[in-house]
């Protein structure tokens, strides 16, 4: 037993030498700028996370095509958290202080997010997050180029509810933190138009729920009481095939009921027979079936690069995208990769999109973006069927949550703060000094 | 005289000759100046605004001639466009990456284009649904009695005294029951929006007892509105009748939902109920043996592209071989070395599953794969208005029946069965009687791993195939099989659908997450008091 620890420290030793000095002779031949990549490339997140990483490769190996960063290369530094929420926190202490990284691009669900918060705030790094989120959240070191609520939820519900006529609501969710909030925002926002308490059923499911038989079928009678009915869906990603084929199967069509998800995108049709999905809906910031010339661009680039030209292309990346661009800008702005500088600098700076417009940061961390309604079609794109006339900024703090509808954030001097109450003039939560 | 025959005979000829090119020029000159109505139309649709394309919508629908029903039926399919610089209307189909245009008013050809020189005339679904709703008007006259039924249901969603008095018309003529029944129900619903009370009392007591949706909507809007006491008791008898009708068939609903959720969830577990019911292996890596099935049948529609119906049936015994042959392997490489070692089979199988998962991974990608339901599985077998049974639910409680009833009859009848379970019974006893136990542990794995691939297919109708299909259900394979008894495949039966049920009868009033909690914790105080399961084994087979 003891010769065999021996043995495996000598081995750990051997490899972490071996690393040292591998990377040791890259840092001697060229001085680079590292971008740490942290998205989990195995475990159950994987089916989502690991395309982050490859269009992050695609960004960083365009870039330096452009001559890099300050006149530097950039060098990707990619480590796997496996889907483990702790081992987030871990993974970008390593990329922080072990990799000295720049920033970080990473995470996908909130949970880890939530874990690796108090290590990027801690050692003041730059986190920028692609995902669509439930907000009520704000730091100083994060940056959110996924949508908040309002950039998602709130505008699909006002489609129905003025385009389709929608009376009655069916909020359907996974049983996590994101369904949750984004449903009691929606819930108060709902009430708030006046729509009465009986017009609408919440129900919640436990992760990969695989027999929707009873739901749907109280979704049915929900819906046969003469209002026009339809479904807001945060279910989570794997539970939504046997959710759609049991619609499908029940006979209720996209035009009885229709259904608008928010974690359904291109890359989860594709695993998808997309038979029984024809005409629900999607909202996002992006499409893959946009008409812009950057997007056209942007798809080329992405088929070369990972030379399969049947790769989609969905929303988070187009995140990674904008968020990517505007930390370079930034840098470069600031003339320096200094954390604290390039805080300051970020904000502000607007950036091509992806739908043949521009996003900004602003203030509070949150970028703006346009809202695309989308009608699933059977080759698993999206017909963009609506969307809002101009751009909506990120709102932080949800107007419609009786807990955070005085709480703004502004990160510009003199106010500094994440969590500020304009009722109290008190900045508390995260990060405050 | 010859000569003269002959002149005009020729001249005859060449009136005839002018006039049928003269048709010839007219045909499609006719088909272009089409009716104004329709052009106008036609001119509304290139757009982009949803408003305009509905008025379009009513103007064919008013207009109804052939080509208006077909430019109807194409925009439902997504087939009209316009081309970008001309705002001709065409209508498209899709030839690989390019579309095969015709002109939409006269069918003439106008090639193959790029998608970005036309423009489709935007429709959602509400448009679709009033596209729908308008084709279904044309279809009242349809030799076909299912068109027929279908226009008047679709009439049925939204009846009206108008569309009553339409069908009051047509009903004396109508030869199908089924119609004529349909347009009986529009009718009285027609009546009581009217305002005669002698026509809403006929009304009300057509409806009493009918259980189709719109009949309790109306009669519930009639109860809001109506003043008259004798008229309103009416109604509320009316409305209770139904309302306890409905009552008894979502409890019939309910045991249906229960036992098809019982028999996935014996599927799942029926071979485990071998493995580790009648072996005494603890093998973690079930759930990845259903999930290889599943596997199985994707790699096999890949195979059959243009077969998906028969597609399904080939991948049953594919998946039992396949997942079987895995099973042989495993237990072979590894489990032969660990019998009567439960902790390290389980943490041999726990590693096996994880392998497996991955490998699935790097050969498939982490990415879900899809599975195609054949046509002949999808859809519902309508009962009445208030009660129907999906037919993949209905078809995967017969399989289940079916793979336990062919089990049984292995273990029971054959010769292997009768190995397997001396082996299990006294293993030196039934090796002094000459049977190879090596070879019958062997056997009796793959037969319960082929099964967990068999469950593959089924569960490749229901859910996701991805490399996370397979721990979806061990632990509930497990509950299943020691809930129903260890070494017994009644007890799995019985214990798979009694969970499904109860569980289906708990979420209606407790939601998914917590039905699922208490039936945990029922089963938990369930093996406190009866640790053998539901169907303990007795007498000596027990000890072993």
């Amino acid at each position: 037993m003891d010769s065999y620890k021996t043995k495996l420290k000598l081995t750990a030793a051997g490899v972490m030498a071996a690393l040292t000095l591998s990377s040791a002779s890259i840092a001697q031949a060229e001085e680079t700028i590292k971008v740490g990549i942290l998205h989990s490339l195995s475990g159950t997140m994987a089916i989502s996370e690991t395309t982050l990483k490859d269009t992050m490769l695609m960004l960083i190996e365009e870039q330096n095509k452009k001559g890099g960063v300050l006149g530097k290369k950039l060098e990707a530094v990619v480590v796997d958290p496996a889907s483990n929420w702790p081992l987030f926190a871990e993974k970008a202490r390593e990329l922080l202080s072990k990799h000295e990284v720049a920033a970080i691009f990473g995470n996908w669900t909130s949970v880890s997010r939530k874990s690796v918060l108090p290590v990027v705030e801690e050692l003041n790094g730059l986190l920028f997050y692609p995902v669509q989120y439930e907000a009520e959240e704000s730091s100083k070191n994060v940056f959110y180029t996924g949508a908040a609520p309002n950039q998602q939820a709130i505008p699909a519900v006002d489609y129905l509810m003025n385009e389709i006529g929608v009376k009655r609501w069916v909020l359907a969710g996974t049983d996590y933190v994101y369904p949750r909030t984004t449903n009691k925002i929606l819930e108060a926002y709902l009430k708030a138009k006046g729509v009465p308490e009986k017009d609408i059923m919440i129900n919640y499911t436990p992760f990969g729920h695989s027999d929707w038989q009873s739901i749907v079928s109280d979704i049915k009678k929900f819906g046969s009481a003469g209002k026009k009915t339809a479904v807001v869906s945060t279910i989570n990603g794997d539970a939504n095939v046997p959710f759609y084929k049991e619609l499908g199967n029940q006979g209720i069509s996209a035009e009885d009921i229709p259904v608008v998800a928010f974690s359904v995108g291109e890359e989860e049709l594709s695993g998808i027979d997309t038979k029984p999905l024809v005409g629900h809906l999607a909202a996002w910031n992006y499409f893959m079936s946009v008409d812009a010339d950057e997007n056209e661009e942007f798809i080329e680039a992405w088929h070369k690069f990972i030379k399969d030209k049947k790769r989609v292309t969905n929303d988070p990346m187009e995140a990674h995208y904008i968020g990517f661009n505007m930390w370079v800008k930034a840098v470069e702005k600031a003339g320096t990769t200094d954390s604290d500088a390039v805080q300051e600098a970020i904000i502000g700076v607007a950036v091509p999109n992806l739908t043949g417009g521009f996003s900004a940061m602003m203030p509070n961390h949150h970028i703006t973006k346009p809202v695309l309604i989308g009608e699933i079609q059977d080759d698993g794109q999206f017909d963009v069927v609506w969307e809002t006339s101009g751009l909506v900024a990120g709102d932080a703090w949800s107007d419609f949550l009786p807990g955070s509808k005085d709480i703004i954030s502004d990160w510009r001097a003199p106010l500094s703060c994440g969590n500020y109450n304009v009722k109290t003039f008190k900045c508390s939560g995260q990060n405050y000094e | 005289m010859a000569a003269a025959l002959r002149h005009s005979l020729l001249s005859a000829f060449a009136a005839l000759l002018i006039v049928t090119s003269s048709i010839v020029q007219i045909l499609p000159a006719r088909a272009s100046d089409a009716s104004p109505a329709l052009q106008e139309a036609t001119g509304q649709l290139v757009t982009k605004d949803y408003a305009q394309v509905s008025q379009a919508i009513d103007q064919l629908a008013s207009e109804g001639s052939d080509r208006a029903k077909l430019i109807l039926e194409s925009l439902l399919e997504r087939k009209v466009f316009y081309i970008k610089k001309d705002k001709q209307l065409v209508l498209a189909e899709k030839v690989e990456r390019e579309y095969k245009i015709r002109d939409a008013l006269t069918d003439e050809e106008l090639g193959i284009v790029k998608k970005r020189k036309l423009k489709k005339v935007p429709v959602n679904n509400k448009l679709r649904r009033e596209i729908r709703a308008v084709l279904a008007t044309m279809d009242l006259k349809n030799p076909d009695a299912d068109a027929r039924l279908a226009a008047v249901n679709q009439m049925l969603d939204r009846p009206d005294a108008a569309s009553a008095e339409l069908l009051e018309g047509m009903l004396e003529e109508e030869p199908d029951s089924r119609v004529a029944e349909a347009m009986g129900i529009v009718i009285a619903l027609g009546k009581l929006t009217s305002g005669d009370q002698q026509q809403r009392e006929e009304a009300v007591e057509l409806l009493d007892g009918n259980t189709h949706p719109a009949v309790r909507n109306g009669l519930n809007a009639l109860l809001q509105q109506s003043d008259d006491a004798t008229l309103k008791a009416d109604i509320e008898r009316a409305l209770n009748n139904i309302d306890a009708k409905l009552q008894i068939y979502s409890v019939l609903e309910n045991i249906f939902f229960g036992l098809s959720l019982g028999s996935v969830l014996v599927l799942a577990a029926i071979g485990l109920a071998i493995t580790f019911g009648v072996m005494g292996v603890i093998n973690m890596a079930h759930g990845e043996l259903i999930m290889i099935g599943a596997y199985t049948t994707y790699v096999i529609q890949l195979l059959m592209p243009n077969h998906i119906g028969v597609s399904v049936i080939v991948a049953i015994p594919a998946a039992f071989i396949v997942s079987g042959l895995v099973g042989i392997v495993i237990e072979r490489g590894v489990i032969r070395y660990l019998y009567g070692r439960p902790l390290e089979t389980l943490l041999a199988t726990f590693g096996i599953s994880l392998i497996l998962q991955q490998t699935v991974r790097s050969i498939f990608s982490p990415l879900n794969r899809s599975v195609e339901t054949p046509s002949w599985m999808s859809g519902v077998w309508e009962i009445n208005s208030a009660l129907s049974l999906t037919l993949n639910r209905l078809y995967i409680i017969i399989f289940c029946l079916l793979v336990f009833a062919a089990l049984f009859m292995i273990l029971k009848k054959t010769a292997l069965g009768l190995q397997v379970r001396a082996v299990s019974q006294n293993r030196a006893m039934a090796r002094a009687m000459g049977v190879r136990s090596e070879r019958v542990d062997a056997l009796t794995f793959g037969l319960g791993s082929g099964i967990a691939g068999v469950a593959g297919v089924a569960l490749s109708q229901l859910t996701n195939v991805g490399p996370n299909l397979g721990q979806a259900y061990i632990i509930d394979s497990f509950m299943v099989v020691v809930f129903g008894g260890v070494g017994n495949l009644w007890g799995t039966l019985v214990s798979g659908m009694t969970l499904g049920v109860a569980n289906k009868f708990l979420e209606p009033w407790a939601g998914a997450v917590l039905a699922k909690i208490l039936v945990l914790i029922f089963i938990i105080l369930f093996i406190q008091k009866k640790p053998r399961g539901l169907f303990p084994q007795k007498g000596r087979a027990a000890e072993g």
